[in-house]
């Protein structure tokens, strides 16, 4: 087990170096270097007055140099100024004398930089945000996962049968509606003249201060719905396959009923391989709650992203981007190691 | 004139599309008369969760092939008098005709974009899965089959893709910006190309079906020179037309061409589904080659790439071609999410994703800006998974 964790962290440490290395090269290309300028400077600069900041600034050394300043694994550059000999450097912005910073102030040291949109410092932004989506994520989950076991393990139960043909098409209806259909749909008939049902609220902004049922309900069934189909297949397929084993049988003709042999001798087992799906859904989401978020303008992470995006703020775009990197590989290192300890099966060597 | 009311509007909308009822129950028809010697394309007729699955793909393959037939209007047309009119709205100076399901935002007609739309999606989203399937089918079988670091080190590089969010990839390779930056070549005759991020990538992806094909009929027709020349000079020939029209955008005869914003997607969309199929294709490679087939052949004294290419991968068949028709759908979503944040094709573009999105912001108030093209969405996905269902029930009765 002990070897086994340290190759697949190994492994998830190296991918993490490499993505955040390719989401810094993206977006620090010359088009969006020259538009941060222009933002910071202003709009009619020439293309030598552009260059001149981008020197002045730190941004035309070795990409792999400012990867690593970046990161905080290299000393971050400083500059003095042949006419004023006044110093400045990566570490000394916000003011801080030469003397007393230090050399390194990357991500690692808790330097994330400053955000152009939110004028403020990128972590305690990243920190709300997510706090707003985790909020999103919970309800979801708790909205999605039974309702995708219970769908899962009841089709299951009884391959062929006319509930199991009905719960199957149901699920592959829900994972052929994408967030921003379902959304829009639910909007119509809940929150609209058209549907003249007006239960739910078709924007969610209010939910940013105090989540009701009334403003957070239909942002969280559109994105439960999408990920519930799939993880209710895979529940259906496990379970299919586990009520065919020997020990079912046996269990039946030991005289055990239907509800008994289901519950405590299926269910058990049948319930190890979608554990794994719902880890690996949990990144997989992430699409759907830029989508979801921007559609009921609920200003969390996604949001952010869409906003870091929209107006090119660097930093705070790779901010966002080392976050969702690390929750794709920590959830896929937790369902990796979950499936590991769930079963017995498979031996780890 | 008047505005029409629901039951004229749904006739006249099921008037417009008769040349695709025609073509269905011509098809339909056929396929059931010939069924029994049409394979697993005939067995499908016996599963009601297939058929269903297999009209409603049928019915938007015809829209997109009849879209000039079945539209009232052009998909960019601006009629005065018509901005966000409700369903069945009688067109200003027109006698007798109808924006059947209203007017959008600027005043063109929703009914026709919607039909157009199809044409967006279904001409990019099953080439893309194509040109997918060629990339992850060539990678994927070395890969199971050799093992070892050729199988490390592609499945690192697999697994690097997967684990990029898909939405931040596509933030990030989808952008004006991108197609402009990077070192300009002047090719021959005038025509220029950067090597920017997009260009490059569908430098190195288109090459995959060349590659593909070339070592198919190599592996195969080695012992026949001639026919081996004949094939390898269509393939090339082919190939490098398609090639530089497509990458370079040099066809000497302008037939292959691809706006730079359409490459853009379109490679990105090959680059994100790749590694899930070469996944599949590994999987299945790594437990087909202990079948005895695979041994006999190799006792024989076969070489590798004929083992893979023609005896490991048409027994790959089965989950493949279902994971091609899922995979057109999961693309189709895709492709709409892309509309949805204003990275699709072109600004006026009448694609569903985008059309959703500029509907979205009036949704509360004119809700059939967005509805019709968000149906339409979600009836093609709907239709590739059921049919991706009933092949996957057939399949497996064998």
């Amino acid at each position: 087990m002990g070897s086994f964790l340290l190759k697949r962290s190994g492994v998830m440490f190296l991918t993490a170096l490499c993505l955040t290395f390719i989401v810094f090269f993206l977006t620090n290309l010359d088009p969006n270097l020259e538009k941060l300028t222009k933002s910071e400077g202003n709009q009619r600069m020439t293309d030598q007055q552009v260059e001149d900041w981008l020197v002045k600034n730190g941004y035309r050394q070795n990409l792999f140099k400012r990867y690593g300043e970046w990161l905080g694994v290299a000393p971050g550059w400083t500059r003095t100024d042949a006419d004023t000999g006044k110093v400045t450097g990566r570490c000394l912005k916000g003011g801080i004398a030469p003397e007393e910073a230090s050399s390194f102030c990357g991500l690692l040291q808790g330097n994330w930089g400053h955000s152009l949109v939110f004028k403020e410092p990128i972590g305690g932004i990243i920190i709300k945000k997510l706090g707003l989506t985790g909020w999103l994520m919970f309800w979801v989950m708790v909205a999605m996962v039974p309702m995708a076991l219970l769908i899962g393990v009841v089709a299951g139960m009884r391959e062929g049968s006319k509930t199991d043909r009905t719960l199957s098409t149901f699920s592959i209806i829900t994972t052929s509606t994408p967030e921003y259909v379902s959304g829009v749909i639910l909007i119509v008939i809940f929150a609209s003249r058209l549907g003249g049902l007006r239960w739910f609220k078709g924007t969610s902004a209010s939910a940013m201060d105090s989540i009701t049922f009334e403003n957070f309900f239909l942002p969280v069934i559109a994105l439960a719905l999408y990920g519930m189909g799939y993880i209710a297949r895979m529940t259906r397929a496990s379970m299919a396959e586990v009520m065919t084993e020997q020990y079912i049988r046996t269990a039946r003709l030991k005289g055990l009923s239907f509800g008994a042999v289901v519950l405590k001798h299926a269910l058990r087992n049948a319930l190890i391989a979608p554990f794994t799906v719902i880890m690996l859904q949990i990144p997989w989401l992430l699409t759907g709650v830029v989508i979801i978020e921007t559609l009921f303008n609920y200003k969390g992470f996604g949001w952010t992203l869409v906003a870091a995006v929209g107006n090119n703020d660097i930093e705070l775009m790779m901010a966002a981007s080392v976050v969702a990197v690390l929750v794709v590989l920590i959830t896929q290192l937790i369902s990796d190691i979950g499936y590991v300890f769930l079963n017995p099966r498979i031996r780890v060597s | 004139m008047e505005r029409l009311g629901g039951f004229e509007i749904f006739s006249q909308v099921m008037w417009n599309f008769a040349p695709v009822w025609i073509g269905l129950i011509i098809i339909l028809g056929l396929s059931v008369h010939y069924r029994n010697r049409l394979g697993l394309y005939g067995k499908l007729f016996d599963s009601p969760i297939g058929m269903a699955g297999l009209v409603l793909v049928l019915f938007w393959v015809l829209t997109a092939i009849f879209a000039d037939q079945i539209a009232t209007f052009d998909a960019l047309d601006q009629l005065s008098g018509m901005k966000n009119k409700k369903p069945g709205w009688p067109v200003t100076d027109q006698e007798g005709r109808h924006y059947l399901l209203g007017g959008d935002n600027l005043a063109r007609d929703v009914f026709s974009r919607m039909v157009y739309g199809s044409r967006e999606v279904l001409i990019i989203a099953p080439a893309a899965t194509l040109f997918a399937f060629m990339v992850g089918i060539t990678l994927g079988l070395p890969a199971g089959f050799y093992g070892g670091r050729t199988d490390t080190i592609l499945s690192f590089v697999a697994n690097l893709v997967l684990a990029f969010p898909v939405i931040l990839l596509f933030f990030l390779l989808v952008t004006p910006e991108i197609r402009a930056d990077g070192p300009e070549f002047v090719l021959w005759g005038g025509n220029k190309w950067i090597a920017s991020v997009p260009n490059l990538m569908a430098l190195c992806l288109f090459l995959f079906p060349i590659i593909f094909f070339v070592v198919l009929w190599v592996s195969r027709y080695s012992t026949q020179p001639q026919k081996l020349a004949i094939y390898l000079a269509v393939t090339l020939v082919l190939g490098a037309w398609a090639y530089l029209g497509l990458v370079f955008n040099a066809d000497p005869f302008g037939i292959f061409y691809m706006d730079p914003n359409l490459l853009n997607i379109f490679v990105s969309v090959v680059f994100v589904n790749s590694p899930t199929v070469y996944r599949i294709v590994r999987g299945v490679t790594i437990d087909i080659k202990t079948r005895d087939y695979v041994a006999a052949a190799q006792t024989r004294g076969e070489r590798p790439w004929y083992i893979m290419l023609w005896e490991v991968l048409p027994n790959a068949r089965g989950p493949l071609i279902v994971d091609f028709c899922l995979r057109i759908g999961y693309t189709t979503i895709l492709l709409g999410t892309l509309g949805f944040f204003g990275l699709g094709v072109s600004p006026e573009s009448p694609n569903w994703g985008q059309t959703i999105n500029e509907g979205r912001k009036l949704l509360s108030l004119y809700p059939h800006l967005a509805l019709p093209p968000a149906l339409a969405l979600m009836s093609l996905v709907l239709g590739l998974n059921l049919l991706a269902d009933g092949l996957r029930e057939e399949s497996l009765k064998d």
